[in-house]
């Protein structure tokens, strides 16, 4: 049995079926294509944001400094007014001085991946071809803890560097342009004109042309070696257990190591503040529609006011006080909204179904894809809130007239 | 005599406009248990306005209301929407049915609102007052599938539901056929004389006033005479 309210408002609702419709096919279409187009948006960016996560290192400590280095002086006399002038940096060797003991003070922390490498760039050359590229030397060994490349592997392993040191590995694009496959010899030139003769030990395939072209990968010491920076590594990456807190381990790292560290976050601060520009656009479009859709529901319960000025005199000459009118009609603003979200969103998951089918091939991706599409809940609850919180918005005005209608004079004028 | 179930003093209502409109003026009268009044006047002397006046549909702009012996004068909307469902049953000329639901559904609503009884006692008490009233067998219909008459006399047991002390009928029979008239006159006189009600009915029927135990003639707003 429903309430009394609830029970006024359907029978309204139910009086004038054809307007009741149509507002609340507004509602339905408000609510599936707001729900399918958040969850492709949200779909997008989660995809986005976990290629990122995956694809690069939580933290990365660079070879360099965020500020310049202090002077003993200003050291020794923190508050002092000191101006040193004309201060010339020690001309050093590029790369992070005593990444061993950084190393072992990071990996204290049980949450915390981490390993060194040190990348240049170097030449690849096959068959009177050369090709510039950017050649990472790491440690086999740890490198599964801290990249994600043998999930991308096609032929051949990131361990088998571990058995030959003189191995490298190489993207499919770059091994297709050289004609070059697996087992094959390849010759590497550095800038510092060391050149070193590597066997391909594997290929990968990451889908991002700019990556597979111009990134290769080699044992630490080999690389040390042919840069000729023996004990140096430009950069330690590391992966965290919760890629959220890399902001805050980062600058905590920083204040500890000196070395600029840089979260995943930070690294990508443009792109973040892009997809929040982004979800701003989104909800403001899929919400214009659902904003239309509310004024279907307030056309038709301004009507149902208009029409049921005698009723609602009545209905207070019999003692229902205004909050009580007022509840009915809200209530019947909550209804349509109710029944647009109940029938929206399986509308809205069947676009979604739909738009999983749609393929598309993305500019740096080898291989088409699908639309990456968010099924969580709370996708489905914002647009039922919406959708709710529309309709009962659309309603307010309508049941405040309502209220407000004196009895006396609707009765004195239906004499 | 027993206590006034409605009392006034001086009542006095205007519209305030350009033109300051007087619907009732100096208005006092008692009405007790058991009595049945009469309203009579012409067009446009305030029959209805003291009606709703008493009814505490309309505050009046000066003078005072008792309902079985509070002063009502002071009471904020929402008290006053209460006394009306606990203690006023109007009738009006037209029935004013609520077009949507059946006459069972028009005669539980005051009671649903209330909300003193569960869903069944509160059925069965409108299936009584409709059997009481001739309707057992409309109590399904529509108020449009009823006649004027049928449709007056559910429009009384709507009024009659939460057992009021106090029934306002505004020209009750203004719509009627002959034989429904008298049928409807019928039953609000049995109302006061059998069931010790206060009625109160405005009204031009002549034969339907002289029936009353009291006759209030109206005119200009002021009563010329009882």
């Amino acid at each position: 049995m429903i309430g009394l309210a609830p029970g006024i408002a359907l029978k309204h609702l139910l009086a004038r079926r054809r307007q009741s419709f149509v507002s609340l096919s507004g509602i339905v279409l408000g609510v599936a294509f707001f729900l399918a187009v958040s969850s492709l948006m949200q779909g997008s960016e989660n995809d986005f944001i976990r290629r990122l996560v995956d694809n690069s290192p939580h933290i990365t400590i660079q070879d360099e400094f965020r500020n310049p280095r202090l002077q003993p002086v200003e050291l020794l006399y923190p508050s002092g007014a000191i101006e040193v002038r004309r201060v010339k940096p020690l001309t050093e060797t590029r790369g992070i001085r005593g990444y061993v003991q950084i190393l072992e003070g990071l990996r204290t922390q049980q949450t915390l991946r981490a390993s060194p490498v040190l990348a240049g760039q170097a030449l690849v050359s096959f068959a009177g071809k050369d090709i510039a590229v950017s050649l990472n030397g790491m440690i086999p060994a740890e490198v599964n803890d801290v990249s994600t490349i043998q999930n991308y592997m096609i032929a051949g392993s990131v361990d088998a560097l571990t058995v030959n040191p003189d191995g490298i590995i190489l993207g499919d694009a770059l091994a297709r342009k050289l004609s070059l496959a697996l087992g094959e010899n390849v010759t590497v030139t550095a800038p510092t004109g060391e050149v070193h003769t590597f066997k391909i030990l594997g290929l990968f395939h990451t889908g991002r042309a700019d990556y597979d072209n111009t990134q290769t990968f080699a044992d630490l010491k080999r690389v040390q070696a042919l840069l000729k920076r023996l004990n140096r590594a430009n950069t330690i990456i590391m992966k965290i257990d919760d890629p959220h807190r890399a902001h805050a381990l980062a600058d905590g790292i920083e204040r500890r190591f000196g070395y600029k560290s840089i979260s995943w976050q930070e690294a990508n601060e443009d792109l973040m503040s892009t997809l929040t520009t982004r979800n701003i656009i989104m909800y403001t479009v899929v919400s214009a529609v659902l904003i239309v859709a509310a004024f279907g529901i307030y056309n038709v319960i301004s009507t149902v006011v208009l029409e049921k000025q005698r009723d609602i005199a009545i209905l207070k000459s019999m003692g229902f006080r205004a909050r009580d009118i007022r509840r009915i009609f809200l209530i019947q603003g909550v209804l349509l909204g109710f029944a647009g979200s109940a029938l929206g969103l399986p509308f809205g998951a069947g676009l979604m179904l739909a738009l999983m089918q749609i393929r598309l091939k993305f500019p740096g991706s080898s291989d088409p894809v699908p639309l990456p599409i968010d099924w969580n809940w709370p996708q489905f609850a914002i647009a039922a809130a919406f959708a709710m919180g529309a309709a009962l918005c659309a309603s307010l005005l309508p049941a405040r007239k309502a209220a407000s209608v004196q009895p006396v004079d609707i009765l004195r004028g239906a004499q | 005599m027993t206590e006034a179930v409605i009392e006034t003093e001086r009542l006095t209502r205007r519209l305030a406009g350009e033109v300051t409109v007087t619907l009732v003026e100096n208005a006092s009268l008692a009405v007790h248990q058991g009595e049945f009044v009469a309203i009579t006047g012409a067009s446009g002397s305030g029959k209805s306005s003291l009606l709703y006046l008493l009814g505490l549909l309309d505050r009046p702009t000066s003078g005072r209301i008792w309902l079985r012996g509070d002063e009502t004068s002071t009471l904020e909307e929402d008290a006053l929407a209460g006394l009306r469902l606990a203690e006023v049953g109007f009738v009006f000329q037209f029935h004013f049915l609520l077009p949507e639901f059946s006459a069972l559904e028009n005669v539980m609503l005051p009671m649903q609102r209330l909300g003193r009884s569960p869903q069944p006692e509160i059925a069965a008490r409108a299936t009584e007052l409709l059997g009481s009233l001739g309707l057992a067998g409309e109590a399904k219909k529509l108020p449009r599938q009823l006649s004027g008459g049928q449709s007056q006399r559910v429009a009384i047991a709507r009024a009659l539901a939460n057992d009021p002390l106090l029934i306002l009928a505004d020209e009750p029979t203004g719509n009627l056929d002959t034989a429904a008239s008298a049928n409807v006159q019928r039953i609000l006189m049995d109302l006061a004389h059998h069931y010790d009600r206060a009625v109160v009915v405005v009204t031009h029927d002549r034969d339907f006033a002289a029936a009353a135990d009291h006759v209030i003639v109206m005119s200009d707003g002021r009563i010329r005479g009882e």
